[in-house]
């Protein structure tokens, strides 16, 4: 299962460093999914190796989280696109010091 | 100089042992209450009482002189046992087995005390009218008068230390109050408040003797303590009396405290005769006479109290001589003839007597030249140099025979009131103490010179008037008094013929062997008369042989300028109080701002830039945190990997 | 294992596609392609309810829900080049670097035992499986899922919603407004004029031509233009000119003159006044 578990390690990087790095808010937005992606993978993968559903179950429970966020998320971003003309995450940027 | 310590001189020290008061006697609180009363409704009454304030002072004034009249005239009837006459009005301070009585006593000592304050205060009271007339704050003027005058009575009236102390700070605010009654000066202000001042100095040192007493003797009362006095360690005593000295020299303006009573001149000119020269300042030796019973077993004090008295009674007579403000020659005057009454006291029970004699006598002379200065600055439009004053013994004659009787009898004429007193003095002095005698010698010299010098530049020789100075007579009722008191200085020699004071104070100083006198006393007499003389030849040599010069000359001896700058007494409060405290107070703040704030300031601060620092961090940009959180996550991983490989 | 070293390196580079792409409608297509991976990834796992689920829910409703918001927000929109935090794309680079290589090195050094497999649970049925577990001890989970889910429907409308703060314009007030812009701005009173139709293209990406020959460069829809798909309007012509020579047949070798492409002119929409909100 090694490689499974690896692989799901390189995804979550990958979305991690995208959240980072771009500046779009949908498009981090997707790099979000991708971390949630690549944790659901590990826990079907976890299920398998431990012979039993409760992963899968979990990966399950994420999917319906992830589904609430999106719908919440894409729905806060299209009210900030609204008002500031803009989906840059670093517009939004005037609670500071 | 070498003062040697007297023992005690003989006898046994009295103890205070007063009869409860009966009949008349029981009615002396009045003494103290009809004045205090004066004060009370004057100040409370506020302007509804400015058209009659003076007359009702005045009254308060004569009716307890009236009082103090009969109860002498009564004392005078009673045997030498019963002129003790205690009155307890009421328990002032009761805590657990401690109680002081507010004890009022009064015996041979304080009831020639009241006669002076109410019969000069009286009159003086009767002169402000005059003097005061054209003064809006009239009024105020009188109430500050009658309650001096309560306060003073208090004082002498006390049968209790702390009774004393009561009337002592009382007499201490008026002469605050009175000092400064012409506020609206910032030298009067000024003066007033350094009145005030100095004398905290001396009242901390009755105060702690006082409590010193409280400590030793579990009381406070002249009966009590005088009872057991002898009983205590002589250290103790000595402590006592030394600490009462201080009390003494703040109030009567004694050396090393002396340096307020020149300015305090800055009065009105009754205030200066009342508080200033015939009363108050004189508390001090009423004081050092009344606790004869500390002093007589603590000859270390007296020796002091001889000493202060040697130099302060030099030092006045000094500032005397070079001052051309012919109050402030006065008040040196006073300074040095207070210097001779503390002498007397410090010279034990053989001059007991003698300086409350003198104390006496000086309150007439000095009242009435004081009241004639106060007339002749009436006639000048209140100018107070005697270089712009001269011949005006033709302008005001009631003031210039007055004020020359009153001359006489300060520097000793034969047969005037001071030449008893001071004779006395001296020649105690120089039986009991041959170096205070000869520096008392001196003293008496001097002063022919600094009094002959003032009677000169004020009524004899050339005009010198500020052009628009028309001098004149004062009116009737400030020459009345002028009169009564120049008649008393005269004729206040009385009181020793025969040693009556002697006799009458015994009972309360106690009684001095009989000393055998190498000469005859009237070869101190004419030795004594013989360097006045030299002292008025000199001043009329130096003074009214010449031109006196409108300006002060400024090429003088050191010796002169010392003297006209009080021999550097501000100078030396300065320097060795003011400046080292200032200094303190500078550094203190200074600590205070560098070190103190400056740790509080700089920790908040630091803590202000670090502030700054750490917020720029907060830079708004969700990117920036989510950073964070990785790094975060990073460091938890990397912690649980290093942990479960380890 | 094949399936897995198939689709894994097509996924991983799906995903760094997704950081790396300059355009959002991409990096969506790119994700949908690492969610259909991961999808088949599950079947393989002995995970079949999962992977339709994958396929459905997140394939199928999520990412059509991204992208419409892209629609919404303007597939125009992407990143510009420039950092805007100073050191912070370097930050982010060996931050994740530093992450993938941790976690990589961590679990290398587990060693697994070999995988029990889910023959056993998986007996019944993958999803009669889920369901005994899911309706039994998840069972309060699953309904506060269904909350979750309620509430964050209401949420999204609630944050959808704008309310009206002035009355709604009535037809009078549109056409006074259009008025009043032409004579101000000397804006257009007329609909804007329509896309070019052509015999051979009835084409919205094709921009109309003016009485003078050049094109119109309302008429087309400005997201065509930001996209750079429009068709320039000459060639169009030149095709028209060509088929006229052959029915006229006679040759004629003039054709190259204004040929005035639209791509380069900027149809300046964006100062454009947005007509979205008269619309709502």
């Amino acid at each position: 299962m090694t490689p499974y578990i690896v692989l799901s390690a390189i995804l979550f990087a990958i979305g991690a460093a995208g959240v980072l790095i771009r500046r779009n808010a949908i498009v981090v937005f997707m790099c979000v999914e991708l971390m949630l992606n690549a944790s659901n993978l590990a826990l079907v993968s976890f299920a398998r190796q431990n012979g039993n559903l409760e992963g899968q179950v979990a990966a399950f429970f994420v999917m319906v989280v992830a589904a609430a966020e999106v719908v919440v998320g894409l729905a806060i971003i299209m009210t900030i696109f609204r008002t500031r003309r803009s989906a840059s995450v670093d517009d939004a940027s005037l609670l500071k010091y | 100089m070498t003062f040697l310590p007297m023992a005690a001189s003989g006898g046994e020290v009295p103890v205070v042992e007063p009869i409860a008061a009966t009949g008349a006697f029981s009615l002396m609180w009045l003494l103290i209450a009809l004045p205090l009363a004066g004060a009370v409704v004057l100040l409370l009454g506020g302007r509804a009482t400015d058209r009659w304030g003076h007359l009702l002072g005045t009254a308060t004034s004569f009716a307890s002189f009236g009082l103090g009249v009969y109860l002498f005239v009564e004392m005078l009837g009673l045997g030498e046992e019963e002129r003790q006459h205690g009155l307890r009005l009421f328990d002032w301070i009761t805590a657990g087995s401690f109680t002081v009585g507010f004890d009022l006593l009064l015996d041979p000592l304080s009831i020639l005390f009241v006669l002076l304050i109410t019969g000069v205060g009286s009159l003086i009271h009767l002169y402000s009218i005059g003097y005061m007339a054209h003064d809006e704050r009239r009024r105020r003027f009188f109430a500050y008068l009658n309650l001096f005058v309560a306060a003073m009575l208090m004082l002498v009236l006390a049968g209790d230390f702390l009774g004393v102390f009561l009337g002592w700070e009382g007499v201490g605010l008026a002469s605050y109050l009175l000092i400064g009654f012409w506020q609206h000066k910032p030298s009067a202000a000024a003066a007033a408040k350094k009145a005030f001042v100095i004398n905290r100095v001396g009242d901390m040192g009755l105060s702690l003797a006082i409590m010193l007493m409280f400590v030793t003797f579990g009381t406070s009362s002249f009966a009590g303590v005088s009872a057991v006095a002898g009983e205590a360690s002589e250290t103790t005593l000595t402590i006592i009396g030394l600490l009462l000295l201080l009390g003494a020299c703040g109030k009567s303006a004694q050396v090393p405290l002396q340096a307020w009573l020149l300015d305090a001149m800055e009065g009105p000119t009754p205030v200066s005769a009342l508080i200033h020269a015939a009363t108050m300042v004189t508390a001090g030796v009423y004081l050092v006479v009344r606790a004869n019973f500390i002093f007589e077993n603590a000859p270390v004090a007296q020796t002091v109290v001889v000493v202060v008295a040697c130099v302060t009674l030099i030092w006045g007579a000094v500032i005397g001589c070079a001052r051309d403000d012919i109050k402030k020659v006065l008040a040196g005057s006073t300074m040095s003839q207070i210097g001779y009454m503390m002498l007397g006291a410090g010279l034990g029970v053989a001059g007991y007597a003698y300086a409350i004699f003198h104390l006496i006598t000086h309150g007439f002379f000095k009242a009435n030249m004081f009241l004639g200065a106060g007339s002749v600055m009436h006639g000048m439009d209140d100018e107070v140099d005697m270089r712009r004053y001269g011949a005006l013994r033709r302008a005001m004659p009631v003031t210039f025979i007055t004020f020359g009787l009153g001359y006489l009898a300060i520097i000793g004429f034969p047969f005037f009131s001071g030449f008893f007193s001071k004779d006395r003095i001296i020649e105690t002095a120089l039986l009991e103490n041959p170096v205070a005698g000869v520096a008392a010698l001196i003293g008496a010299g001097v002063t022919g010179f600094y009094m002959t010098r003032l009677m000169l530049m004020t009524y004899f020789t050339n005009k010198r008037w500020a052009e628009q100075a028309h001098p004149h007579e004062s009116p009737a009722v400030m020459t009345v008094p002028l009169v009564v008191l120049a008649t008393l200085s005269v004729v206040g020699g009385v009181l020793i013929l025969g040693d009556w004071i002697k006799y009458w104070l015994a009972p309360v100083v106690g009684e001095a062997e009989e000393h055998s006198t190498p000469v005859p006393p009237i070869v101190f007499s004419i030795v004594i008369t013989v360097v006045v003389a030299i002292g008025v030849a000199l001043a009329v040599f130096l003074v009214g042989r010449r031109d006196v010069p409108r300006e002060a000359p400024s090429d003088v001896s050191p010796l002169t300028r010392a003297a006209r700058a009080d021999l550097y007494g501000d100078a030396i409060n300065e320097g060795l109080v003011v400046g080292p405290g200032r200094v303190l107070v500078e550094s203190v703040t200074v600590t205070d701002a560098k070190v103190v704030d400056g740790l509080v300031e700089g920790t908040s601060y630091g803590i202000g830039g670090l502030s700054g620092r750490l917020r720029r961090f907060q830079n708004g940009f969700v990117r920036s945190y989510a950073a964070a959180v990785l790094l975060g996550v990073l460091l938890v991983v990397g912690a649980l990997l290093v942990v479960t490989l380890a | 294992m094949i399936a897995f070293w198939v689709l894994a390196p097509i996924m991983v580079l799906a995903a760094l596609g997704v950081l790396f792409v300059r355009k959002a409608v991409h990096a969506a297509l790119l994700l949908a392609v690492v969610m259909i991976s991961l999808a088949c990834l599950y079947a393989v796992l002995e995970a079949p309810f999962l992977f339709a689920v994958q396929i459905i829910v997140y394939t199928g409703a999520i990412m059509m829900l991204f992208l419409f918001v892209l629609m919404l927000v303007g597939v125009d929109s992407s990143d510009s080049v420039v950092e805007t935090i100073r050191g912070h794309r370097v930050t982010a680079t060996v931050l994740g670097v530093l992450f993938a290589a941790v976690l990589a090195i961590g679990l290398g050094q587990v060693g697994l035992a070999p995988a029990v497999g889910l023959t056993e649970a998986n007996a019944d049925g993958n999803i009669e499986g889920i369901a005994a577990i899911l309706f039994s001890d998840y069972v309060l989970i699953f309904e506060a899922t269904a909350a979750l889910l309620v509430t964050a429907a209401l949420g999204a409308m609630v944050l959808a919603h704008r309310e009206r703060t002035e009355p709604k314009a009535t037809q009078a007030d549109l056409a006074a407004r259009r008025m009043k812009a032409y004579a101000d701005r000397g804006e257009n009173i007329t609909p804007l004029p329509a896309p070019g139709v052509y015999a051979r293209h009835n084409a919205v990406d094709t921009p109309a031509l003016l009485p003078d020959g050049s094109p119109a460069p309302t008429s087309v829809s400005r997201v065509l233009t930001a996209r750079g798909t429009v068709r320039s309007a000459p060639d169009m012509a030149d095709d028209i000119d060509a088929v006229r020579r052959q029915m006229s047949g006679r040759p004629e070798p003039e054709a190259d003159t204004s040929r005035a492409a639209v791509q380069g002119e900027t149809p300046g929409d964006s100062q454009r006044p947005d007509r979205g909100g008269e619309q709502a």
